[in-house]
């Protein structure tokens, strides 16, 4: 019988002749640039929530009244000019001409003063700038006024920090809104460089920014978050590629134009594929840690952190966990080492040493008590530097349990203040980008303010007088000096051990242009 | 048969109303607190308190429980907390492609399962069969995404027949749809279609000793009619069985192929929401998921009736 064979084929052949008949994957269309972020957009409130994802979102449709430029330092951006009187206690602020909501209506002062206290509720640094706020109001048509009880030294770094919290503006009805509730889908105005298509907006598949023709950008070079914001594309599309194999293959095949953070292992591929380029544009890098718990036993004491911290060598980590040691550096500093704030003070409290780490152990009087590192299985840098700090510990003779969960858990059983027995944990890795490490006001892993502190709960007068002697000095130099003693403190009392600096680079086709090198992603300036 | 259907779809009332305080306990009993995940590294125990209060986290669990439950009755499954938009929305934007990919995969499953499956049958003991029994092992053995990442390095890329990855609705361009369904179908079909295969072999080979079979050959029925009218319509309701139950594998297979190849479809979404502790999209599509399941085999029974007429309710 010859039917079934042909009839087997016949099926087969429908599917592939109707594929063959299809053209080759279609090219974006001009002014079209398809990213693949490094996350997905879930939140759009980036006051609402710390989320990196958000706070790039924020970038896309928001502005800031200031902003950081390459050198870390605090330029115009929504405003002309920033008039600050004799005393340092009164900051006006005079925004340019021609600003406009998506909406196409004016930018206020009354709506950047909304936009300032909202964040102020949510941000650290916002949060201590309030605190000494008389008055934050509107003067006039185009002018905010920020009175202060007293003179502090960081009233525009707070205000243009670059991560999160951003000090992002939006208008007054939606400023007003509690910033602990959320900005719904349909209120997504800005009067940054690019509008938000919320109609478009498919959560976990692609998010789509239109360009604002009516953006006025400043007129000086991009630089950072600083300078002219110009949308180049008429069209950036996030989409969301869950599978890094995925958008990997997607980059070479040309149906991505941009992705943002290539994760290492892939880059030997993507470094020898035609058309594809790698590139750092973060020079500050991230920076891993494992931070402690200063409750929870042992890591209550001192001396045992000290000595965990001295057990880890920062070599060993970084080449077992990224690898090619182009996109990674051993830093002693709390600060990202290459930034300005870089510092050498206290480096011998956590530099490599076993025998000093086990003397520690024994002086700590060190008795084989369980140490819980939580181990987020999800996300592979966090996961390997918490396999490799586990295993630093063990040669020195501590007792060391590695709990496997991830990372929606890790943030759930981390607030847990309990003993580890009933639940608690003494270590768990993380990482920071190196613009939320630059100073000691925004790297919050340094409070020691016990309960207000960032989990871990370091309780420490002794720094949170000189994290407020930083935040209080108007002296860059003096800030300096202060910022290397709050380095060493942190060292000495072990807040956490550092696991190295590392570089993701993007991955991008060669028709993309205009990158801006920054520690966070921005789309304006680019073209494809 | 109406007073049938109708008894079946009064029973699943009482299914829907375990499966959906089952999920509900159940998500409440996983460790993770969305309020944690959604503030951020940055926040304070009080603001995280907060937010767990204004997304009404911080109420006892039977309060929330009744709160949902009664929007359920009013066919609200609520809202992401997240994106906060409804999970209806959220469904209805992730539907069209999961099930364009499980139409795909059940209809070439089925149309190449039953006929290598009736070949392997008719020619049981001979090479052609071992071939397919080969394949059919293979297929079942072969992980999901491995099959994906074959097909894409085979047949994907730039200049290739195959995009790497994407949907495209057959609405707005079916010969897009056509190239851009094509590997993911092919990848969840492996497992699917050995099944298939499989068990039509065995039920075609079961029918085809029987008494009736033998008189149709010893009447001179020429062996075209011989496999497909009598054994093969007899050898039916196992195999239906199959692809309806099959459809489960289907949606467990799908959250593997909609990430390789990237298709926002619903396992994804479930992905997303379980790894975020999204507990209303969760919760929501486990009942949309447990709706499809009682849905199907209510169809199920219904296709026993009009393939074996001696099947009465």
């Amino acid at each position: 019988m010859t039917l079934s064979r042909r009839e087997l084929l016949a099926g087969a052949a429908a599917v592939a002749g109707a594929a063959a008949l299809a053209p080759a994957p279609a090219k974006a269309a001009k002014g079209v640039l398809r990213v693949v972020p490094h996350a997905n957009l879930q939140v759009l409130d980036p006051i609402f929530t710390t989320g990196y994802i958000s706070r790039n979102h924020g970038y896309m449709i928001y502005d800031t009244l200031l902003a950081l430029d390459d050198k870390l330092t605090a330029q115009p951006q929504m405003v002309s000019n920033v008039e600050v009187s004799a005393d340092k206690q009164k900051y006006v602020f005079t925004l340019r001409d021609g600003l406009s909501w998506h909406d196409d209506t004016a930018v206020t002062g009354a709506d950047c003063a909304a936009s300032l206290i909202r964040w102020s509720k949510r941000d650290g640094m916002g949060q201590r700038l309030f605190s000494l706020v008389d008055k934050c109001e509107a003067d006039g048509a185009n002018k905010i006024v920020l009175t202060l009880k007293r003179p502090y030294g960081l009233v525009l770094d707070s205000i243009g920090k670059i991560s999160s919290n951003v000090a992002f503006m939006m208008p007054k009805r939606f400023a007003e809104v509690s910033a602990d509730t959320q900005l719904k889908p349909d209120q997504q105005i800005g009067s940054g460089p690019f509008k938000f298509a919320t109609g478009e907006w498919r959560p976990g598949a692609v998010a789509v920014y239109l360009k604002n023709a009516a953006y006025k950008p400043r007129a000086e070079p991009v630089s950072s978050a600083a300078g002219g914001k110009i949308a180049k594309v008429d069209r950036v599309e996030w989409l969301t590629m869950p599978d890094a194999t995925t958008a990997m293959n997607a980059l070479m095949s040309g149906e991505i134009d941009y992705y943002e953070q290539v994760p290492i292992d892939l880059v030997p591929v993507l470094a020898s594929a035609p058309g594809v380029k790698l590139e750092v544009l973060d020079t500050l890098g991230s920076t891993g840690m494992l931070r402690f718990n200063h409750l929870a036993k042992p890591t209550d004491n001192v001396l045992v952190r000290r000595a965990i911290a001295k057990a880890v060598n920062q070599a060993d980590v970084l080449k077992g966990v990224i690898g090619d040691p182009k996109y990674y550096k051993v830093c002693n500093s709390v600060y990202p080492c290459g930034s300005p704030s870089e510092a050498s003070d206290g480096v011998d409290f956590m530099k490599f040493n076993l025998d000093d780490a086990k003397a520690l152990l024994k002086e700590a009087k060190y008795n084989g008590e369980k140490v819980v590192i939580l181990q987020p299985t999800d996300i592979p840098n966090s996961n390997g530097f918490a396999l490799f700090v586990a295993d630093a510990a063990r040669k020195i003779g501590v007792n060391v349990e590695l709990q496997a969960m991830d990372w929606s858990t890790v943030l759930a059983r981390r607030a847990k203040k309990e003993q580890v027995d009933q639940g608690g944990w003494n270590m768990f890795p993380t990482w920071w980008i190196g613009g939320d490490l630059v100073s000691p006001a925004t790297q919050i892993a340094l409070s020691g303010a016990g309960d207000a502190a960032w989990v871990g709960w370091a309780n420490d007068p002794t720094m949170e007088k000189l994290r407020a002697a930083y935040s209080d000095e108007t002296d860059p130099a003096k800030q300096k000096q202060i910022a290397g003693q709050v380095q060493a403190r942190a060292f000495e009392q072990a807040y956490q051990t550092y696991v190295g600096q590392f570089f993701v680079p993007v991955g991008y086709r060669d028709n993309v242009k205009g990158m801006i090198p920054s520690p966070v992603q921005f789309f304006w300036n680019m073209e494809a | 048969m109406l007073r049938f259907i109708l008894k079946r779809v009064l029973a699943t009332i009482p299914v829907m109303v375990v499966v959906a305080s089952l999920v509900f306990l159940m998500l409440r009993l996983t460790p993770g607190d969305p309020a944690v995940v959604i503030a951020g590294d940055l926040a304070t125990p009080e603001q995280v308190a907060r937010i767990r209060a204004e997304l009404g986290l911080d109420q006892p669990v039977l309060t929330q429980f009744l709160t949902w439950f009664f929007q359920l009755l009013r066919g609200n499954l609520g809202t992401s907390i997240f994106t906060n938009l409804p999970v209806t929305t959220l469904i209805g934007q992730r539907l069209e492609p999961t099930l364009m990919l499980s139409l795909s995969t059940i209809l070439f499953s089925v149309v190449f399962g039953v006929t290598l499956g009736t070949l392997a049958a008719w020619k049981s003991g001979t090479w052609i069969d071992r071939v397919i029994m080969v394949l059919a092992v293979i297929g079942f053995s072969m992980p999901v995404f491995v099959v994906g990442y074959i097909l894409i390095f085979a047949f994907a890329g730039q200049d290739r027949l195959f995009p790497v990855q994407g949907y495209v609705s057959p609405f707005a361009d079916p010969v897009g749809f056509l190239k851009a369904i094509t590997l993911p179908t092919i990848a969840l079909s492996a497992i699917y279609l050995a099944h298939v295969t499989r068990i039509t072999r065995a039920s075609v080979l079961e029918v085809l000793g029987e008494d009736y079979v033998r008189t149709a050959r010893a009447k001179g029925q020429i062996e075209r009619k011989v496999l497909f009218r009598h054994a093969l319509k007899n050898a039916a309701v196992p195999i239906v069985t199959v692809v309806g139950l099959g459809v489960a594998l289907l949606f467990g297979g799908a959250v593997v192929t909609e990430t390789v190849f990237n298709i926002p479809g619903l396992g994804r979404l479930v992905l997303d929401a379980i790894l975020r502790r999204d507990y209303p999209i969760i919760q929501g599509l486990i009942i949309f998921f447990a709706f499809v399941f009682v849905l199907l085999n209510l169809l199920i029974d219904i296709a026993y009736t009009l393939l074996d007429p001696r099947i009465r309710y």
